[in-house]
């Protein structure tokens, strides 16, 4: 089917301010869209600044924003997104975070946040050389978290970061955090509380569903993030208890 | 001008491992072309294998035996043994920094069944891939990560190294080139790791992202390193038809088999004991025939056929926990649910057994008798140790990542301890400098992808599943061709910031390299041995063949040499199962 896809573009070094370009282009309904991204850079412009590696949904590299919805490019068939002969699929950059070049946003901020969760194992100490015991049931408890591949859709998706406070900590961040703190097998909770319990934390989280729906994941992340929320207030309670 | 003791290229398992380890006696920085948590090890499904023995007996003696043998004894054993022993403790590693492995009822690490795993050398399969669901790589990847930013490592991340600065056998650190502002940057260091990983782009269809196009590999070769084995090349048995994403080989781990048009499960015919866990080369072969046969679903034997793979009885709970990412690729891309149709597959092009070549502590060599160049090594896919030999058993790859990453981070690690730095070449950047800039300038060549594409098609054509003389010859033609007309390519695009269109042009010019000397080395071997089928020579001849291929590319001819085989344990046998 031939359609037109409408790409925002931005240069920085010869543009002031984004653009639209549209191509015109032949796509199989059953292709990814990444496949006709990559045809359009290849046969019409080789200018098209993308991110993109593994090309089956895994890597997160090609996060942007198709139709006004964050998708990973290499997970969205042309068909979901294009309906008829000369439909016009509009494709913008990932938002709330600066443009680096067409397609391509600074990602500095969202590991920024990241990292400053402390995203990672910090068990008791231990003796012996094996594993850590964990049950399929414990196992079962923090599965939410792991599947997070870091394509920073939430983050872009998130209405709080975008309206009401930027410096919100950001969906994937808690998600990560709570990843550890429901582990078995992790004693950090302690250590990733002040990273969490602070108004532009956890707290600037206003339920709104937003990271959820466009996860490419399907992580429950709103309910993860209230999940964390219920920890946290319980923990200060016994803290406050003693 | 950077200043590191040690600097690792490529941010995946292998690299990351390295970086932890070297970065505890030196000062350490990762360059990668991606983000970390963008690198391919993250693709990787089915699992690690190690004889931690949670589910059933295992030895480690078992795995060393059946990694010899499932490389049609072209694996090194000495190196081989290594890896099974020192597998065990990398897994609890792994398991210690985080790795959230699926689990046993008792709470251990869990373990499946495996292509060319086997019990008592050969006897049954055997439980032995320790994994996480199908999303091991994922798991690895993430956990590894994780471990760097706890323990401080720099990273310098979309730097592409495009040299490499090698004097008198000693690597004083690389020249890369930096995407955000398109300059290039001299890393001077004791020592260079490269963990570059695979070059599946080489072929049209394959389980490779797009970044996996050799850079190590390429870069090294243009500065006179030999490279080992190119020849041989994996198709892995099952990716998706038509698109080459990967399904893990762990649905047959759990119980899928392979059907043909029949509704026969054809590996009776071609591996009676280990069925469809036999060795992916075996499998590849056997799909391939079948189609030939036209026994394909299709029944057309024409290029687009392919065979099924059938999951459905293994019923939704177990894919659901098992198997749920392969579920959702077979959803997503064929609208086809493994718990009720089997999934279309054909083979995929998939994983370079050949590469950088290295002794036991990743330093790579620089010739046939074990001499190594000082602070350069190598690890993970791009390197050759050998691990797989002719061809790689899977879970062996996430393995190798670790154990050999691993002792190649803590060499580096001692190495830098002591060692000064080593003097730079006279104008060792003018190479690199000179490439670039005359890709910028002005030029008839537009970008290259009728290269690519002509590239790409030669490889899945000639230098494939089944191979032959003639059509070697040819390739090798085609491939000299394309690389004469690579030298006239320009960039279109000739901004500076985020240019990634020279970043693929740079890619195209690494494949095209590897892909000569790899369609070199194919025609070279007059048998067949393990992924390398040869129509022509069907038989494997250890008495002329026992042994690894060496391959230097000097300016526009591959010359060849040879490597011998560590035999010391396991007398060479036919293979069979």
């Amino acid at each position: 089917m031939k359609i037109v896809v409408e790409i925002q573009r931005f240069n920085p070094e010869t543009d002031k301010e984004p653009h639209l370009m549209r191509y015109e282009v032949e796509a199989e309904p059953a292709s990814r869209l990444l496949t006709v991204l990559m045809k359009i850079k290849a046969t019409q412009d080789p200018s098209l600044g993308i991110r993109r590696s593994c090309a089956h949904g895994v890597c997160g590299s090609d996060a942007m924003v198709v139709n006004g919805k964050e998708r990973l490019a290499c997970k969205t068939l042309i068909k979901e997104v294009a309906e008829k002969n000369g439909a016009v699929i509009r494709i913008e950059p990932l938002q709330n975070l600066p443009v680096q070049r067409d397609l391509m946003v600074d990602q500095t901020r969202f590991f920024a946040n990241y990292l400053h969760v402390k995203p990672y194992f910090i068990p008791e100490a231990k003796s012996g050389n094996r594993e850590f015991h964990q049950t399929p049931s414990e196992r079962k408890e923090y599965e939410e978290g792991t599947k997070c591949i870091l394509c920073v859709s939430c983050y872009s998706a998130c209405p709080v970061i975008r309206d009401v406070n930027p410096d919100f900590l950001g969906p994937a961040a808690i998600v990560q955090a709570a990843r550890f703190n429901d582990d078995s097998r992790d004693r950090g909770i302690g250590k990733r509380l002040a990273r969490l319990d602070y108004p532009d934390g956890i707290w600037a989280c206003e339920s709104r569903f937003e990271c959820t729906r466009a996860c490419p994941r399907g992580i429950k992340i709103t309910k993860t993030i209230n999940l964390t929320k219920r920890k946290i207030k319980e923990l200060r309670e016994n803290q406050k208890m003693k | 001008m950077f200043e590191y003791d040690a600097l690792i290229i490529g941010a995946g398992g292998a690299g990351l491992y390295a970086a932890l380890e070297a970065g505890k006696k030196g000062k350490t920085a990762v360059l990668s072309k991606l983000y970390p948590v963008r690198s391919h090890t993250g693709a990787a499904q089915g699992g690690i294998g190690a004889a931690l023995g949670n589910v059933e007996e295992d030895r480690p003696d078992w795995h060393a035996f059946d990694t010899v043998k499932g490389g049609d004894y072209l694996t090194d054993q000495n190196a081989a043994i290594l890896l099974a022993e020192d597998a065990v403790r990398a897994v609890y590693d792994l398991e210690n920094k985080g790795l959230p492995f699926s689990r046993t009822v008792a709470g251990l690490i869990d373990q499946r069944k495996f292509g060319g795993h086997t019990r008592n050398f050969g006897e049954a399969p055997v439980r032995r891939s320790c994994y996480a669901a199908d999303r091991t790589g994922h798991m690895i990847l993430q956990t590894l990560y994780q471990q760097c930013l706890k323990n401080g490592v720099a990273f310098y991340n979309e730097f592409i190294v495009i040299d490499v600065l090698i004097h008198e056998n000693k690597c004083g650190g690389v020249i890369a080139l930096d995407l955000a502002t398109g300059e290039l940057h001299l890393f001077r260091a004791k020592a260079v790791l490269f963990a570059t990983g695979g070059l599946g782009r080489m072929f049209r269809i394959t389980s490779n992202a797009y970044a996996n196009t050799g850079d190590g590999q390429a870069v090294l070769s243009r500065k006179g390193v030999p490279l080992e084995d190119m020849e041989f090349f994996q198709f892995h048995p099952t990716g998706m038809h038509g698109l080459g994403i990967l399904i893990t080989e762990g649905v047959r781990g759990e119980g899928g088999i392979l059907r043909n048009a029949r509704g026969e499960r054809f590996m009776e015919r071609y591996a009676p004991t280990l069925l469809d866990l036999a060795p992916r080369d075996m499998i590849a072969r056997a799909i391939h025939t079948e189609i030939r046969k036209l026994r394909g679903i299709r029944g057309d034997g024409s290029v687009n056929d392919y065979v099924h793979l059938d999951a459905a009885h293994l019923g939704e709970s177990v894919i659901g926990e098992k198997l749920p990412d392969i579920a959702e690729f077979s959803r997503t891309y064929l609208g086809i649910d493994p718990a009720e149709e089997p999934i279309p597959v054909q083979p995929t092009a998939h994983y370079a057994m050949g590469g950088i070549p290295t002794d036991l502590d990743g330093r790579v060599l620089f010739n046939a008798r074990g001499h190594a160049f000082a602070g350069l090594y190598a690890a993970g896919e791009c390197a050759c140790v050998s691990v797989h030999g002719a061809n790689r058993l899977g879970t062996n790859s996430l393995v190798e990542l670790i154990v050999y990453g691993r002792r190649a981070g803590r060499h580096m690690g001692q190495f830098v301890a002591e060692a000064d730095f080593p003097a730079l070449a006279p104008d060792a950047t003018g190479p690199a400098k000179n490439r670039m800039q005359k890709l910028k300038s002005e030029g008839d060549g537009a970008g290259g992808e009728e290269l690519r594409k002509k590239m790409q098609d030669t490889m899945t054509a000639s230098v494939g599943i089944y191979r032959n003389g003639e059509d070697m010859t040819q390739a090798v033609d085609t491939l000299q061709e394309l690389r004469e007309r690579y030298k006239e390519v320009r960039a279109v695009d000739q901004s500076k910031r985020f240019n990634t269109h020279v970043l693929e042009i740079l890619e195209l010019g690494n494949l095209l390299d590897l892909a000569l000397i790899s369609a070199t080395c194919a025609l070279k071997r007059t048998e067949s041995r393990g992924a390398h089928a040869r129509r022509d020579y069907p038989e494997r001849k250890d008495g002329r063949w026992l042994k690894h291929t060496l391959a230097w590319l000097e300016a526009d001819k591959v010359v060849l040499g040879d490597k011998p085989v560590d035999i010391s344990r396991w007398k060479p046998k036919a293979r069979t199962y």
